[in-house]
């Protein structure tokens, strides 16, 4: 108990600067934007792709759960040494990471619209696009808001591991806790992290609601 | 339906319990130590730090001692001091290949001795009763802050206190532990009166860390020196005046079940291990990608240690 | 790769002796904790907000921690099993508590008329009803925790991950990737076999499609 005390006071202790708390956890922040955002540029088109016409489910599955699988230490150190020190090599991991997620989201999110709905915009004649942009997309946002709550509280929770090959983020504290016995600094970094995932939540909980009111699909 | 429910689980837990008795490798938390047999027995436990050029010395020690006789059970890669250490004390482990500067630092924080033979001489008391120092080698194995060929012409750098000539800005690419050593940036500021960041890269001077200082993301990297990749790679190492950085012999720490023969086994390795001679073997691991098992055998072999 | 065969032999024995105990335990607790989740429902709030908290602690400082709570070593095989049935148990909670909720009213009322108590109820006819979702939670779960086992190797766990930190120590693509692909190849084969477990135990699941 007391090393949370202790946590604390090493918190405060080092707030500022370009290796402090707030410097690093706004990187950490950063790192998980980004990763979640690149996963979504693949993952949403593919999922919505898969969704819409109902084909290749079982080979975007089967390679999404393969991708779950993936150990992401294994993959930052390989990446680590094809491309060296820095964020390329974490951020590869990471979007591996958050895709699975995203495209679950997104294709789940349509395959739960009755089709019946789909049907009637299509008798209304709709084209394919406008049925997509103007039916599923709309009705299948809460699924994908939750599969990207889920991305990115994986790739928040994972991201301490850009600090194994010199890129920045909260798992610098972390390994330099860790490699100098340094409990209130590990103990501090990882009330960081589950702080970050608590704001996270909050963020996609609210977005979540203001989804499910506009739609009237509460 | 629960007739399946009992089939299915009657064939996990035959399965189960054929994988756990056939788990060859010993875990931590079922110590061999065994009977308490007053001579010290013949089965002991090595272990080695999470270094690949540790654990062949680890198994250097480990053929051997089995060559005459004793039974080993090797306890490799484990995470660092903090971790292995308490384990030595309290017996679960028998023998620890350890560098003697690294050692009596991180044992006595205020330890003052500069030289290899003060710091062999200072270890038996910073170990403490249950644990002893057997022979150290000749091999060194220590830290070293290195720059590239190129770097070095252009700033005329061929000591650590030539790194004042480069200017502000000083980086190096090491574990992130160095931030808190004695030899790392805290000492570099002390002693030398140099401002220098840890840019943290976990594979202890490996590839990762080569390839950094090469493509210029640090100026100078922490590398052993008995890494083949400096020697490889045309890397200057830089020399250090102030010995800020401790000498290293690789010494072999052995706890009281070590008795009088495996302890001269131990130092006959010891004895013929020179620090050429832990380049070359780690160069094996490095580049024609050994294992330390056939690394150690070809090592014995040649040296007669094997009989 | 083929020389180390008996090397990565062992520490896949040694990944499963580590993951298949915590998978066991997350599957078992998760239960009852998710049919209280579902039975009270102002407790399913705050249980699922603690389960997502326990997902966003970053596995490393939890296997450090925990030996000091548990009075174990570090290294200790019990130390990662419970870090790793906490994770376990954080993610299947959810799907226990969706498992048992999406049974229904109407089934659950029918089956009390029809002479079924209270623990009779929930063994024969609510979990079973309840499987295959449970079966897609304890699927994730079980893909999670083999991968998670890796991160233990930082601390000298035997387990596949040793074979990242090495090859990564030493420069040899071949060794991490061999430790990648044979996590991927474990994760997939304990998937399989639950799918075949859930076949054989629950044949009227297949008959929706």
């Amino acid at each position: 108990m007391n090393y949370f005390v202790e946590a604390f006071a090493w918190i405060s202790d080092n707030l500022y600067g370009s290796n402090g708390v707030l410097a690093r956890t706004w990187e950490h922040l950063w790192y998980t934007v980004v990763s979640v955002v690149l996963a979504s540029v693949v993952a949403i088109p593919l999922g919505y792709l898969v969704g819409h016409t109902r084909r290749g489910r079982g080979l975007v599955v089967a390679s999404s759960g393969a991708a779950r699988a993936l150990p992401t230490l294994g993959v930052v150190t390989l990446f680590g040494l094809i491309f060296g020190i820095g964020l390329l090599a974490p951020l590869v991991a990471l979007v591996l990471l958050a895709i699975p997620s995203v495209l679950a989201g997104a294709y789940a999110g349509i395959e739960a619209i009755d089709p019946r709905t789909v049907d009637a915009a299509r008798a209304m004649g709709m084209s394919e696009w406008q049925i997509l942009a103007r039916v599923e997309v709309p009705l299948g946002l809460p699924l994908l808001l939750g599969g990207l709550r889920s991305a990115s509280l994986q790739v928040v929770a994972t991201a301490t591991l850009a600090a194994y090959v010199g890129a920045g983020g909260l798992g610098r504290f972390l390994f330099l806790g860790l490699k100098t016995q340094d409990y209130p600094q590990m103990l501090a970094s990882a009330l960081l992290v589950m702080a970050l995932a608590v704001i996270v939540e909050g963020a996609f909980e609210i977005a979540e609601r203001v989804a499910a009111r506009r739609l009237h699909t509460t | 339906m629960k007739t399946r429910i009992a089939a299915v689980l009657a064939a996990a837990v035959l399965a189960l319990s054929a994988c756990s008795s056939a788990n060859p490798m010993g875990s931590a938390s079922t110590a061999p130590s065994g009977s308490a047999s007053a001579s010290g027995g013949t089965a002991l436990v090595i272990g080695s730090q999470q270094y690949y050029s540790n654990e062949i010395i680890a198994e250097l020690y480990a053929q051997a001692l089995e060559a005459k006789g004793f039974t080993i059970t090797r306890q490799y890669q484990i995470g660092q001091r903090e971790v292995y250490l308490p384990e030595l004390q309290a017996g679960k482990i028998d023998l620890f290949p350890e560098y003697s500067g690294n050692l009596l630092q991180y044992l006595d924080k205020s330890a003052t001795a500069k030289t290899g033979e003060e710091v062999l001489a200072a270890l038996p008391a910073a170990l403490g009763s249950s644990l002893r120092p057997l022979t150290a080698a000749a091999a060194t194995d220590q830290d070293s802050y290195n720059v590239t060929k190129a770097n070095a012409d252009k700033y005329g750098l061929a000591s650590i206190p030539d790194l004042s000539k480069v200017g502000a800005g000083l980086t190096v690419c090491a574990n992130s532990e160095l931030a808190k050593r004695p030899y790392g940036p805290p000492g570099l500021k002390s002693e030398y009166g140099l401002d220098v960041e840890v840019i943290p890269v976990e594979d202890s001077g490996g590839p990762l860390t080569v390839k950094a200082l090469k493509d210029g993301d640090c100026l100078t990297a922490d590398i052993y020196s008995a890494d083949p990749s400096i020697a490889a790679n045309g890397l200057v190492t830089l020399s250090d005046p102030k010995s800020l950085i401790l000498p290293q012999n690789v010494v072999p720490i052995a706890s009281a079940k070590v008795n009088e023969q495996a302890a001269s086994v131990i130092d006959k390795v010891s004895g013929s291990l020179t620090t050429a001679d832990l380049v070359s073997l780690n160069a094996l691991s490095v580049d024609q990608q050994q294992s330390s098992a056939v690394i150690a055998k070809g090592w014995l072999t040649s040296k007669g240690l094997l009989s | 790769m083929l020389a180390n065969l008996s090397l990565i032999a062992s520490r896949t024995v040694s990944h499963l002796l580590l993951a298949i105990p915590a998978i066991l335990l997350s599957f078992l607790l998760a239960l009852p904790l998710g049919w209280f989740a579902n039975r009270y429902r102002w407790s399913r709030a705050t249980l699922l907000t603690a389960a997502g908290l326990l997902y966003a602690i970053p596995s490393l400082p939890l296997f450090v921690v925990l030996p000091t709570i548990l009075g174990v070593g570090v290294r200790d095989r019990i130390n990662v099993i419970v870090a790793l049935t906490l994770y376990g148990l954080a993610l299947m909670v959810r799907s226990a508590a969706d498992a048992l909720a999406s049974v229904g009213t109407p089934v659950r009322l029918s089956s009390t008329a029809m002479g079924y108590g209270g623990g009779s109820r929930f063994f024969q006819v609510e979990l079973p009803l309840a499987g295959p979702v449970l079966l897609a939670g304890l699927r994730v779960v079980s893909v999670s925790t083999i991968s998670l086992v890796t991160v233990s190797s930082l601390l000298g766990v035997d387990n596949l991950g040793l074979l990242f930190v090495d090859g990564f120590q030493r420069g040899i693509m071949a060794e991490v990737v061999t430790g990648i692909v044979a996590t991927v190849v474990l994760a997939l084969a304990v998937d399989g076999l639950l799918v075949l477990a859930g076949r054989l135990m629950m044949p009227w699941a297949r008959v929706r499609r």
